[in-house]
């Protein structure tokens, strides 16, 4: 593990206390050796080292997860550590941060690594035209300053007490400054891993740097293969018949033909991706706060997780904060399925009965057509009469979803309260998708913005569960579930208790985490 | 044979017109899709203005006309041109050296035309066979089931037929791989043992119509006169067969291989998938998921030339095989 900061330590809070209990004394029998071989779902031909363009779990993977590293690392547990970073500090208003990076590391290609490589890594993602989607994390530093060669300081236009938390994200991998058009096109980082071969939405081969600075504490595999199997029955077939020893996505409805292989061990985690029927709340009738009230209990969240999930999740609470976030309200009381009481929200708008259209395709989520109706049958008691409407699933994002008033959606989460917040519940944000405003919770908004900058742990978090509380009685989302990382291991590997919950594959760094047992 | 020559390039131009043909079939359908390449590249983080930027950067506001004339005159320079994701990819990150259609597809094509190789030196001596051993014991057993065994595994689905031999050859008895890891550098024997599966399941799927073809045009001849006429002397029934049978029965039994052949380099999308073999088929998929325009309509021109050239291989080996047709009076 990587050296624990101050601040690192102080804002794992509840964390701290697993960090003791887990994977230490495991790790000591963790040895070098072997040769991972993944079959990874989320691979694309348009597949590259380009890290802005990364959008699906196989490039996570082979790109932060093993040839390139970032300033900050989320552990398995949930804890920021430094990765090229070592340590940072903030000034009291969170504007001004300083980041002390790593001596004696080097690229793949033999250059040694300092501050011009952070900060020119960093601008390629606010280039003008960038399309990049950390473009709103870097786009929020106004001066980025080389101090030393191992020292660099940002400066933020508002204070953000989760920028360290933020510079994890897998997108800001750290390039060599003045070449970086050439990393980008042979895969140059410095990572555990360099590159052997990358054939883009087939495979990638990596091997094991020699030297590096996470010798010891990360790392076992010589090598590494991850293979492109998109298709989830030649996933599974893969892993049974042991060609591959492990794979992402399991196909949640074949999980019994698995628990049958005696080689093979299902890994399941419950993180931030959730499964959503966002409502816009400036259109009528959804604008009455009564009429979102009597929709969200006319929901049977469980009898989803059931059906849809078949097990493999968990209710959601009407906030998208989930089981992976520091300041995550789990202890709050649970929304019902109780059809007298939507009733009862429904007379409180004056009406007595709701006829509303709800949107939705499998390109929402899978199932997410099964889930409208289910909806459509538990609602109905209370005199709510939803018509399912199918929409194509080509398009689905950009003509559906945000345009028609009521629809089905999907959230992979964030690592941070305020990321979350910020993406998809602040005020005038493009992807916020309950047009979720001041004139709705005036208190939300400004919540949202105190709390960016509140460097305290207690202050933030009761900050936190109270816009969670908003969320959950007066939200435009409705958030039923919480869906698994449901991923297959063979035996083979040696692999921590604890694994991490933000993405897929152990946060997508198993190539660093895992070993052969 | 100047004959057979003007067949050849009366066929070609034609083949051309058909080509361009497909070409714009093609294009106006992928285009008809709901969603283009920006929306779907960006999925949910389709912000408009990100939208916007991608159609400016790779031209898609033009008309449709304006831009399939574009690429037609790009196309006859021979320019299979630039796909989306890479011009994509070259907007935001600026630089040159980026793949063309042309070289992201050529490995993909020779892989599959490595599987298609593989089927064919199983599945055509194997068709040819059984054919011609079926049309010898006309009305046995073994005609039965063999006749039953290639029916029934023609009108299975490709993706049943590739489940049932990875069922028997990778899960219970582990001889072959499910998966088809195929990369550069490999050594060919275990190039052959990973492309074993998709060529057996491809090899099922062709078999019966070369087979029954096979053995349709032999039993056919047997009854002419010239084959009693060889009876009568003396010759063995084998050898009435593959001496005076079957030389005259090529015509027929090329034109349904080649057929097959052709299903082998355009048909193969399916196999591929379940296989996760790196062929042509699988780019295409990928390709038309993203409406990566110059992808697709690189790959639906090999598609339809592949059809057209060995259709017209068909012909004129059945125009050689034919005497009469070889010497037109």
């Amino acid at each position: 593990m990587t050296r624990l900061t101050r601040r690192g330590l102080l804002r794992s809070g509840a964390a701290a206390g697993i960090l003791a209990a887990s994977g230490l004394p495991l790790r000591a029998q963790m040895k070098r050796g072997g040769r991972l071989r993944a079959g990874l779902a989320g691979a694309n031909t348009s597949d590259s080292w380009d890290s802005r363009t990364h959008s699906d779990n196989f490039m996570q993977n082979a790109g932060n997860g093993a040839v390139f590293d970032s300033l900050t690392e989320v552990s398995a547990d949930g804890t920021l550590v430094g990765e090229l970073a070592e340590s940072w500090e903030a000034t009291p208003d969170a504007k001004t941060w300083t980041f002390n990076l790593r001596q004696g590391v080097s690229f793949h290609n033999g250059k040694p690594f300092g501050a011009e490589d952070v900060i020119e890594s960093l601008q390629m993602h606010v280039a003008e035209d960038s399309k990049s989607a950390a473009k709103p994390i870097i786009g929020a530093i106004i001066e980025m300053k080389k101090l030393t060669d191992h020292q660099v300081q940002f400066t933020l236009d508002k204070g953000n007490a989760d920028l360290p938390y933020l510079l994890s994200d897998y997108h800001l991998n750290i390039f060599p400054a003045g070449q970086i058009e050439e990393a980008i096109a042979k895969g140059i980082g410095t990572g555990l891993y360099q590159v052997v071969s990358f054939d883009p939405g087939v495979r990638f081969v990596g091997k094991r740097v020699e030297g590096h600075y996470k010798d010891g504490k990360a790392g076992w595999f010589d090598e590494i293969e991850y293979i492109a199997i998109n298709d989830a029955t030649a996933r599974m077939n893969a892993l049974m018949t042991g060609q591959v020893d492990a794979i992402n996505r399991v196909d949640v409805k074949t999980e019994a033909l698995l628990k049958a292989n005696p080689t093979v061990n299902i890994q399941e985690v419950t993180g931030n991706r959730h499964f959503t029927f966002p409502m816009l709340t400036d259109v009528a009738p959804l604008d009455n706060v009564n009429v979102r009230r009597a929709l969200k209990y006319g929901i049977n969240r469980q009898e989803m997780v059931d059906k849809i999930l078949l097990g493999h999740g968990r209710v959601g609470n009407d906030t998208p904060i989930g089981p992976a976030n520091q300041y995550y309200a789990g202890d709050m009381e649970q929304l019902s399925y109780d059809p007298d009481k939507a009733a009862f929200y429904l007379k409180e708008a004056g009406m007595d009965q709701l006829n509303i259209d709800l949107s939705a395709s499998s390109a929402a989520f899978a199932g997410a057509v099964d889930a409208a109706q289910l909806y459509q049958s538990s609602a109905k008691p209370a005199g709510i009469n939803i018509n399912v409407v199918q929409e194509p699933a080509d398009g689905y994002w950009s003509n559906v979803w945000i345009k028609k008033p009521f629809s089905a959606a999907f959230w992979s989460g964030r690592a941070t309260e305020d990321w979350m917040f910020s993406s998809a519940f602040e005020a005038g944000v493009p992807w916020n998708d309950s047009q979720w405003g001041p004139e709705d919770s005036a208190r939300f908004q400004e919540l949202l913005i105190t709390a960016r900058a509140e460097l305290d742990s207690d202050k933030r978090r009761e900050m936190y569960t109270e816009m969670q509380m908003i969320l959950r009685d007066d939200g435009g989302v409705i958030i039923p579930m919480f869906a698994n990382w449901v991923q297959g291991v063979s035996n083979k590997l040696a692999i921590p208790e604890t694994v991490g919950n933000l993405w897929g594959m152990d946060n997508a760094r198993m190539s660093e985490r895992w070993a052969m047992a | 044979m100047p004959g057979v020559l003007n067949i050849i390039l009366q066929r070609l131009a034609l083949g051309l017109l058909t080509l361009f043909v497909v070409s714009i079939v093609i294009f106006v359908a992928v285009n008809a899709l709901p969603g283009d390449f920006a929306q779907v590249i960006l999925g949910q983080g389709a912000t408009p203005e990100a939208v916007a930027t991608i159609r400016r950067d790779l031209g898609l506001n033009e008309p449709l006309v304006q831009r399939y004339f574009g690429w037609l005159a790009a196309i006859l320079t021979g320019d299979l041109g630039t796909s989306f994701a890479q011009l994509n990819f070259q907007s935001s990150m600026g630089g040159g050296n980026l793949k063309t259609v042309a070289s992201q597809i050529a490995p993909r094509f020779a892989n599959t035309m490595f599987l298609a190789g593989v089927t064919a030196a199983i599945a055509v001596p194997l068709a040819v066979g059984l054919g011609v051993l079926a049309a010898l014991y006309r009305g046995t057993v073994f005609d039965r089931v063999t006749n039953i065994f290639t029916l029934s595994s023609v009108s299975s689905p490709e993706f049943f037929l590739a489940y049932v031999l990875i069922l028997f050859l990778a899960v219970l008895n582990p001889l072959l791989p499910s998966l088809s890891n195929i990369y550069d550098g490999m050594a060919l024997g275990a190039r052959l043992k990973a492309t074993m599966l998709p060529a057996l399941t491809l090899t099922l799927i062709v078999l019966a119509q070369m087979m029954r073809m096979t053995r349709a045009a032999i039993i056919n001849l047997l009854a002419s006169p010239y084959i009693e006429m060889a009876r009568l002397k003396g010759v063995t029934p084998l050898r009435v067969i593959t001496r005076h049978a079957l030389p005259n029965a090529l015509a027929p039994i090329i034109n349904v291989v080649a057929l097959n052949l052709a299903y082998l380099i355009t048909g193969v999308v399916v196999v591929e998938v379940v296989f996760v073999y790196p062929g042509i088929g699988q780019l295409f998929v990928d390709a038309v998921k993203i409406r990566d325009i110059p992808v697709v309509q690189a790959c639906c021109l090999i598609f339809a030339a592949a059809y057209i050239l060995l259709n017209l291989t068909a012909d004129i080996l059945s125009i050689l095989s034919n005497p009469r047709l070889r010497h037109p009076k």
